[in-house]
């Protein structure tokens, strides 16, 4: 293939646009205001506060939602202690795990509802939702329940015992999944949950609340509450927790390791990325180039494990940069509850202030900016797909987490320099490989720091398969076989 | 082969032995006794100069400073190097300078050379119970802590290529991709070793971290750093690459800190249960989102101990044409 420039490809300037193809909203139900979930039953918050919660794609209310206070998270906990003392604890291992099937069964059941909340209440688009989201958080529940009975399995010569209470404080960009992955190990493990949603996204967490009560789950074996910041750090200090599982920023991770110093407690932390994804000249670049859109594109770029660093082989940079730029035109930014959506909404005001930033700062560092352009609708925050070119390894845009649709492009020229590279970051949560070379998918693969590579694919995730950081990337790992240690004792 | 069986009553006779007729070694007496050992045939003991190990060398501390060790009853045995912040740093470079090779080598490679390390501790077991008598074991205390040590680093040198089929797993994921996790080593391991058992403490501490592929910096106990010091010895002579184990001694309350907070350091492992140094531990090891390894008392070796310094990674493979 030439660089791209004698290749026929349709002007998509004159006027190519898709017919809406909205997901209908009118088999949704959301309440005007939600309260929090402890023990078994909607209940108000002491305080007597609550926030709202957007639609980030019109910025329009969707639901008022109650902000716990610390007396409602010591109500919380409380109750998750008496149910782990009382009932969950004592429950055969086997009757634990029926539990768990079920609330799998019903958010199969229920898939259409969450993914369009999710849609809504986190802007990203329907299609994702309904394809990836909702789908995956009831296989993690299907699959943890198998755990419930065989735990003596996984760890050979010892004993698994339960923790006792986990509290688990989750992000905003995969609402629902995260609180399937804190969840469902925790409970199949025998601990009992308080668990806090992100304050931009509380929805479908209250509604996996309602799947709970339909599933008849014990009263107080999982509690959801919501709020900010605060009630997060009033779970993470709470006395009476035996565990705390996190998903978010590297910064916020930093504060609860060392707030939990001194303590007795476990944890678990699921934090930020800088993953670099390598494109030899012997891969196959199309698909690469479809690999790359996926790898950053992917929500909006609000993935830890966002392929975020490209690092393409010089001799095929031009290429892939043509090819890439010429993709990037036919992704659709809008309307995330229409299928055709490719990028939806940015999560919230606040968050595109910082990618904004971002992309002032790569400019003013000298990196050369693209961006695909394209309308978007008035009203709502959006970012269009945005490429760095020559950047340097010292640029910001390079070095931080943006957690938005931005992508750093490095070249290299050998093998060594392309790991090297992909290593220089503080950072280690996954990486991509793309060559038609096993042994050479196997030596980068091998040498890269970080606990998930995909080769020749991108952000692919499965309940099966455990996923978590090398480096400040996190503690721990989630999923699979190695995610049940995060919820046992084995001494 | 009897005479091969070298058991505890084997090394406390020698020990018994040792200590009237080679003094130099056992350091138990003072050192304002006469160190010549027989009225016979008069000779001045040679006494050793205990280093710290950094690099596959015998450095002094660069801080110029020591501490003394003394035995049970309150003489001097010893002076020790009082390591410093700097020491540390440049035993961190070392043993980041000796991960790559150390964590690419081959799982049976890392058996061989931990067997080494314990064919080499059994030759010279003598010098360690002379070590451990001189500062207040008794012999038989002495013995079995030594031969603890030797069966503990077989113990590991063993699984130094079986955790990994242990512990790894192919993952049935719903979509077309083969899906694997294998175990890798954490990094670079700063391990503070137990104060009690000066040897077995040690050996113990250690022997798991680099049977998994990870190089380390270690603390040896403060109370009693002698045979760590000389443990060195045997590294040195076991093939164990340079900077792969690096032992300074010195002041738990000064070097705590440094261990946990080094920003390329991956991982710290506490031995004892003083709550203050605890926290301090834990809470400096967030600089960098370290993994914390706290053991408030020994506990019997087994594999869990590696996958205590273990990631886990995970490959997908797409399956096509």
């Amino acid at each position: 293939m030439s660089d791209g420039k004698n290749a026929i490809k349709l002007n998509y300037d004159t006027g190519w646009e898709y017919a809406a193809a909205p997901e209908s909203t009118d088999h949704i139900n959301i309440n005007d205001r939600y309260e929090l979930f402890i023990d078994g039953k909607f209940t108000a918050p002491k305080s007597g506060a609550y926030f709202d919660t957007i639609n980030p794609a019109n910025e329009k209310t969707l639901a008022s939602v109650a902000q716990a206070s610390k007396a409602d998270v010591n109500r919380a906990v409380k109750a998750a202690r008496g149910a782990y003392d009382n009932v969950w604890s004592k429950m055969k291992a086997a009757e634990r795990g029926k539990y768990i099937y079920r609330i799998a069964r019903i958010i199969q059941e229920r898939a259409r509802e969450f993914a369009v909340i999710e849609s809504m209440d986190g802007g990203k688009p329907i299609r994702e939702a309904r394809d990836v989201d909702i789908p995956l958080a009831a296989a993690h529940f299907f699959y943890y329940a198998g755990w419930a009975d065989k735990l003596d399995y996984a760890f050979p010569q010892k004993t698994p015992k339960p923790l006792g209470v986990a509290g688990q404080i989750i992000p905003w960009n995969f609402p629902l999944l995260m609180a399937a992955w804190k969840i469902a190990p925790a409970l199949a493990c025998g601990n009992t949950v308080v668990l806090k949603p992100a304050e931009t996204t509380p929805l479908t967490a209250l509604k996996l609340a309602e799947v709970i009560q339909a599933a008849d789950l014990p009263p107080g074996v999982v509690n959801i509450i919501t709020g900010d910041g605060s009630t997060g750090a009033a779970i993470v200090d709470h006395d009476d927790i035996d565990k705390v599982a996190f998903t978010g920023s590297t910064d916020v991770g930093r504060i609860i390791q060392r707030a939990l110093a001194g303590t007795d407690k476990k944890y678990t932390l699921e934090l930020g990325g800088k993953a670099a994804n390598i494109i030899f000249e012997d891969a196959p670049i199309d698909q690469a180039v479809e690999g790359i859109v996926n790898a950053i594109f992917f929500n909006q770029g609000h993935v830890c494990c966002a392929g975020s660093r490209l690092l393409v082989q010089e001799s095929v940079a031009k290429e892939v940069i043509t090819k890439l730029k010429e993709r990037m035109q036919t992704l659709v930014v809008g309307d995330p509850l229409d299928k055709n959506t490719d990028i939806g909404a940015i999560n919230s005001a606040a968050q595109l202030e910082r990618i904004n930033d971002y992309l002032a700062l790569g400019q003013k560092e000298g990196a050369e900016m693209y961006q695909a352009g394209g309308k978007t609708p008035k009203k709502g925050y959006w970012c269009q797909p945005t490429l760095f070119t020559d950047v340097a390894q010292s640029h910001r845009v390079v070095r931080e987490e943006i957690f938005g649709p931005v992508l750093a492009i490095q070249t290299f020229r050998t093998l060594d320099e392309a790991v090297s590279k992909a290593n220089n970051t503080q950072y280690g949560l996954s990486g991509g490989v793309w060559t038609d070379k096993g042994a050479k998918i196997f030596k980068v693969g091998q040498n890269i720091r970080a606990g998930v590579i995909w080769a020749n694919t991108f952000n692919k995730f499965d309940p099966t398969s455990p996923f978590g950081g090398y480096k400040e990337s996190g503690v721990g790992r989630e999923g699979g076989l190695h995610g049940l240690s995060a919820y046992v004792n084995l001494h | 082969m009897d005479k091969n069986i070298k058991t505890e009553a084997h090394y406390a006779e020698r020990a018994s032995a040792q200590e009237t007729s080679m003094p130099a070694t056992s350091e138990s007496q003072s050192k304002s006794k006469s160190r010549t050992t027989s009225a016979s045939a008069p000779r001045l003991g040679v006494e050793k100069t205990y280093k710290l190990y950094i690099n596959g060398k015998f450095p002094r501390t660069e801080s110029g400073r020591y501490f003394t060790v003394a035995d049970a009853s309150g003489n001097n045995v010893a002076n020790m190097c009082r390591a410093s912040r700097k020491d540390f740093r440049e035993a961190v470079v070392a043993a980041r300078g000796a991960f790559s090779g150390w964590s690419r080598a081959s799982a049976y490679l890392r058996s061989q050379i931990l067997y080494r390390v314990a064919e080499m501790l059994e030759g010279r077991g003598e010098q360690f119970v002379g070590e451990l008598t001189a500062t207040g074991s008794s012999k038989r205390a002495a013995a079995q802590e030594v031969t603890a040590a030797i069966d503990c680093l077989v113990y590991y040198a063993g699984w130094a290529d079986k955790y990994q089929q242990i512990f790894s797993s192919v993952n049935p994921v719903a979509s077309s991709h083969f899906n694997f996790s294998i175990l890798e080593p954490t990094g670079v391991v700063s391990a503070i070793a137990p104060q009690e058992k000066g040897l077995l403490g040690f050996v113990s501490d250690i022997a798991p971290i680099i049977a998994g592929g990870n190089t380390v910096v270690s603390l040896a106990s403060e109370q009693n750093p002698l045979c760590a010091i000389s443990f060195a010895e045997v590294l040195h002579s076991s093939d164990v690459p340079p900077g792969v184990v690096n032992i300074l001694s010195g002041y738990r309350n000064e070097l705590n800190e440094h261990f946990a907070s080094h920003m390329d350091v991956n991982a710290v492992i506490y031995n004892g249960a003083d709550a203050d140094e605890i926290k301090l531990v834990q809470e400096q090891a967030a600089n960098n989102i370290k993994r914390v390894v706290i053991r408030k008392k020994p506990a019997a070796p087994d594999p869990y101990q590696i996958m205590d310094c273990q990631e886990t990674k995970t490959t997908w493979h797409p399956i096509g044409g």
